[in-house]
């Protein structure tokens, strides 16, 4: 073999190719929290079919002591377990990679390739010898390979171990069954192939206090802690998991200990007009309610979302976004609801929208979604993807302030009615273009009002008067504007030196972005980034584009929705917009954007402050 | 003019109920709906059942979709909370809000169109989940806000105003109701408030889902010869099943009738409905029997009226979800916040 075998530690991609349905998904899990556990950073990513058995499906997991979390692309590494992707899988494997694989079976030279390193362990016939049962066979398989990977990357065998133990305290007998699983995998290994290989892991001490946690539970704990007590469902695809988060979160914490009645109700209703339609009666009602859907949701959506706005009723819609449009690509990732969400509905309408970088902001956004939306009295979108929602992520952990109570907005109480306080439902007491509002059953002759979706006058009486609707519609607009400082600010990076360039990125791009930045720097090309978190666009956001000569604008969509946005709201020349665009359905890449921003700098002559520009390798 | 305000004169010895409300007050804005529609008949009666049982006019929230039978709601009960939603999409949005406030009574108000067409699927679902409510469709088997175009309740070979024969079959919403679990369901006509005033009281006091499917003529689009949904086709056709009387707890029971002709059900509010039978033997507990009797009299051409099916167990979706006493919407930070502890714990289980 020409080609050197890859030679790095604590930085490399591993991908396990399994066949859905065959149990491989809590295996692969354990080994990438097992390199947790050493101390070392790692970012697992499934990419699955939309299938319960049969179709294939891959776990990467992304091996970084640095911390980049975002998808690097490339694989050091190939667990192939599915005869059917077999040939795909040994192509993808980068020059000088490795090829991990079930050698029961003897397979013709043509099978491998010349430059890469091919380990070989006889799994089937291992686990054959052991047991009986068909089942057992097949997932005992999965841990024995992750037993197998333990020897040749050289990691802790006790940190696998100790995982087991914690995941089935009290079952004693899957404990034994497993740790045994385990150690004839790195038995075998240990005694017949070269361990370690080129690809090692070395404890560190880089993961510090963070947690590991998929997005959709964040996002379904982040509702019991904003105190939604009504969700209304359907289910969909990259969304149902925030539901049974929120179900199984409530169990546990909302469940009254007098009683063990529930403080909460999940109906799952026939469709997605009746899952927000229950969200937007529940929010009139003076309850916090939400739902949890993805792109074919948000369309079937719209008309309830336009009522909502224009009736001012508050609602907390977490969309968690795949590959569109109609059904699209339901199992792969995008960032393409921005515009569907952002003018939802017919007529004039704006919605607030909050753009979570990971399970970390999945959780306290959503948790935010609820006083925003009680505060501005109209229906809040979090914005996640599949990549955050539906992947195992390192994140910050979660916090509370147990000082904080919640913000239920501008509500007008009995004793406010009682003492004669002016009421009108629509009317803009003090310039923030939101009125006051009342919960049915608060006072038995004062506060009730008529809702509707038809033009009325501040005081909520049917009105086709122009002048009614005009005022109307200009309230909402400052209240809209109210809503620009209430969202959560963006975040911004300088670069190590001063520059022309920026970049404004936002949601699941985050760690993608930061290890492009540095990418780029290490080629002499310095950017500042922006990180949007909310829309309406906060006063910073129009600054910083003001301020830079060009400034790229990140997306995973094709029509370039956050630059659509900008320069429609901002009034931005969309020239100084440049747009950088990954929509094939696989989480965004450090080098996909760094290669992008570089081609164009070097395109438009456009020159940053600094070192002379070098192309980065893409 | 949009929005006619209806005079507070008030005679002086208006009869005043338990809670020294006059009908007045149960009252809302005057109609804008035709001369003679049969909609403003309902709305009258149900401003006579809320002034007859006494209830707070704030502790009932109304809601509807859109057409002329969901603009009512303006029309009574101005001291409650309303809201004028989505075409057919009305029973979702107050199962929402009976999610979230048990302690109120929820008054759905809909029109054939709005529940039979566009809203099917919302009906069918709001019933299956026993949402606890009174849910009334004013039935005139027209569009009438859009002039006249049939709706899924109007019967085959009926004729429209301009002399279209209606070819598709006919949703009987009762029937559908009956099969897919609502606990109270009756049929009525809007000119004939005798029976139609006790048979809303009885679905206030229910406790469950319940449904009343009042024909409602359209004075307008569909009064003539050749519609089955006009004054003089359902008087004609009307088969009535029984006279309902509601007698609340601690009411005197006064009326007499001869043996035999009584049928006595005691819901799980303690409210009592006397049930008179009226020429044929019909057994209001029977499900199965219900449905059959309505499809062999609907053979026959006839409207059959009355109260047709009630199961007093006093089940609700409530029930189902098992949640507490107190509505939700009421619970304090304290009840529904884990707080950091708990917090703390979880994220040390996701290390």
């Amino acid at each position: 073999m020409n080609t050197p075998a890859i030679q790095h530690c604590n930085d490399f991609v591993l991908k396990f190719a399994n066949v859905n349905g065959s149990g491989s998904a809590s295996a692969n899990e354990l080994f990438a929290r097992a390199i947790i556990r050493m101390g070392v950073p790692v970012a697992p990513r499934n990419i699955f079919p939309s299938n319960i058995q049969g179709l294939p499906t891959w776990y990467e997991v992304r091996v970084s002591e640095a911390g980049w979390l975002g998808a690097r692309g490339g694989c050091d590494m190939m667990v192939a377990m599915n005869p059917q992707t077999w040939d795909r899988d040994v192509a993808a494997i980068d020059r000088g990679g490795y090829l991990f694989y079930d050698s029961t079976k003897p397979l013709p030279p043509s099978k491998f390739r010349e430059d890469i390193t091919v380990l070989g362990v006889p799994l089937t016939a291992m686990c054959n010898a052991e047991y009986d049962d068909a089942r057992q066979r097949q997932l005992f398989k999965n841990i024995m390979y992750v037993g197998a990977l333990i020897a040749l990357l050289d990691m802790e065998f006790a940190a696998a171990e100790q995982l087991i133990v914690d995941r089935y305290r009290g079952k004693d007998q899957l404990i034994k069954a497993n740790v045994n699983a385990l150690r004839l995998g790195y038995e075998y290994a240990k005694k017949n192939l070269p361990c370690p290989i080129g690809l090692t892991v070395k404890r560190a001490d880089a993961v510090g206090d963070r947690i590991m946690i998929d997005g959709n539970s964040a996002c379904g704990l982040g509702a019991v802690f904003g105190g939604a007590t009504v969700a209304g469902w359907y289910p969909i695809t990259p969304s149902t998991s925030v539901i049974e988060s929120f179900s199984s979160y409530c169990r546990k914490f909302r469940t009254d200990p007098d009683n063990g009645r529930a403080r909460y109700a999940i109906v799952q209703a026939e469709d997605e007009l009746a899952s927000i339609g229950m969200v937007i009666g529940a929010g009139w009602n003076g309850a916090r309610a939400f739902t949890a859907t993805s792109g074919p949701g948000i369309s079937l959506m719209q008309e309830f979302f336009g009522l909502a706005y224009f009736a001012e009723i508050p609602a907390v819609i977490v969309d968690v976004q795949r590959g569109s449009p109609s059904t699209g690509m339901p199992t792969r990732t995008q960032q393409s609801d921005l515009l569907s969400c952002a003018y939802a509905s017919h007529g004039d309408t704006r919605h607030v929208l909050l753009f979570p970088q990971d399970a970390y902001e999945c959780f306290s956004l959503t948790a935010q979604a609820f006083d925003l939306a009680e505060r501005l009295q109209t229906p809040v979108f979090v914005l996640s993807d599949l990549d955050i929602g539906m992947n195992d992520q390192l994140c910050a952990p979660f916090d509370w302030d147990d000082s904080r109570r919640y913000d239920r907005g501008k509500l007008m109480t009995y004793e406010e009615l009682e003492a004669g306080k002016d009421f009108g439902r629509y009317l803009d007491v003090d310039g923030d273009g939101i009125p006051y509002r009342t919960i049915p059953g608060t006072h038995p002759t004062r506060g009730a009002y008529f809702t509707r979706g038809t033009t009325r006058n501040p005081y909520a009486k049917y009105s086709e008067v122009g002048s009614d609707y005009v005022y109307n519609m200009e309230r909402l607009r400052r209240k809209f504007n109210t809503a620009k400082d209430l969202v959560p600010a963006p975040i911004l990076k300088k670069a190590a030196q001063p520059t022309h360039v920026g970049v404004i990125h936002y949601g699941s791009t985050a760690p993608a972005m930061a290890e492009a930045g540095a990418l780029l720097a290490a080629d002499g090309i310095h950017v500042d980034t922006l990180r949007v978190r909310g829309f309406p666009f906060s006063d910073e956001v129009m600054q910083f584009i003001a301020e830079r000569d060009a400034v790229f604008v990140v997306e995973q969509n094709e029509s370039a929705q956050l630059r659509t946005l900008l320069v429609n709201e901002g009034e931005i020349d969309p020239k100084k917009l440049v747009r950088v665009l990954h929509y094939d359905g696989s989480p965004i890449t450090a080098r996909f954007i760094a290669g992008k921003i570089a081609d164009a700098l070097s395109d438009r002559k456009v020159s940053p402050i600094g070192q002379p520009q070098r192309k980065v390798a893409s | 003019m949009t929005y006619l305000a209806k005079p507070k004169l008030l005679a002086a010895d208006a009869p005043r109920n338990a809670l020294g409300y006059t009908r007045r007050d149960y009252e809302g804005a005057i109609s804008t709906l035709c001369a003679g529609c049969g909609h403003d008949s309902i709305s009258a009666s149900i401003v006579q059942a809320c002034f007859d049982l006494d209830i707070e006019p704030h502790k009932v929230a109304k809601l509807s979709g859109i057409g002329c039978s969901s603009k009512t709601p303006d029309y009574f009960l101005g001291n409650s909370h309303g809201f004028n939603s989505v075409h057919g999409r009305m029973p979702s949005v107050l199962t929402g809000a009976a999610l979230a406030n048990r302690n109120l009574l929820y008054l759905g108000v809909s029109g054939d169109g709005d529940s039979a067409s566009i809203g099917i699927g919302q009906f069918a679902h709001a019933m299956r989940r026993g949402v606890n409510m009174t849910y009334i469709v004013e039935n005139n088997g027209v569009y009438g806000l859009t002039k006249g175009q049939f709706s899924a309740t109007a019967d085959k070979g009926t004729k429209s105003k301009k002399g279209v024969i209606n070819s598709d079959s006919p949703i009987d919403l009762a029937m559908l109701a009956l099969q897919l679990g609502a606990t109270y369901v009756a049929r009525s006509f809007s000119g004939d408030k005798e029976q139609l005033v006790p048979l809303i009281k009885g679905a206030l006091r229910h406790g469950g889902p319940a449904f009343i499917d009042v024909i409602s003529p359209c004075v307008t689009f569909n009064n003539h010869a050749g519609s089955t949904k006009s004054y003089d086709y359902v008087r004609e056709h009307n088969a009535a099943v029984n006279r309902l009387d509601v007698i609340l707890p601690k009411a005197q029971i006064e009326a007499s009738y001869p043996p035999g002709s009584l049928r006595r059900v005691v819901q799980h509010d303690g409210s009592i409905l006397h049930l008179r039978k009226v020429g044929v033997d019909y057994d209001p507990s029977d499900r199965i029997g219900a449905m059959n009797h309505l499809q062999e009299r609907q053979a026959l051409g006839e409207i059959v009226t009355g109260l047709l099916y009630v199961d007093s167990s006093g089940q609700d979706m409530h029930t189902h979800l098992n949640t507490v006493e107190k509505p939700l919407n009421q619970l304090g930070d304290a009840y529904l916040c884990p707080g950091s502890k708990a917090l703390e714990a979880l994220n040390a289980m996701l290390r």
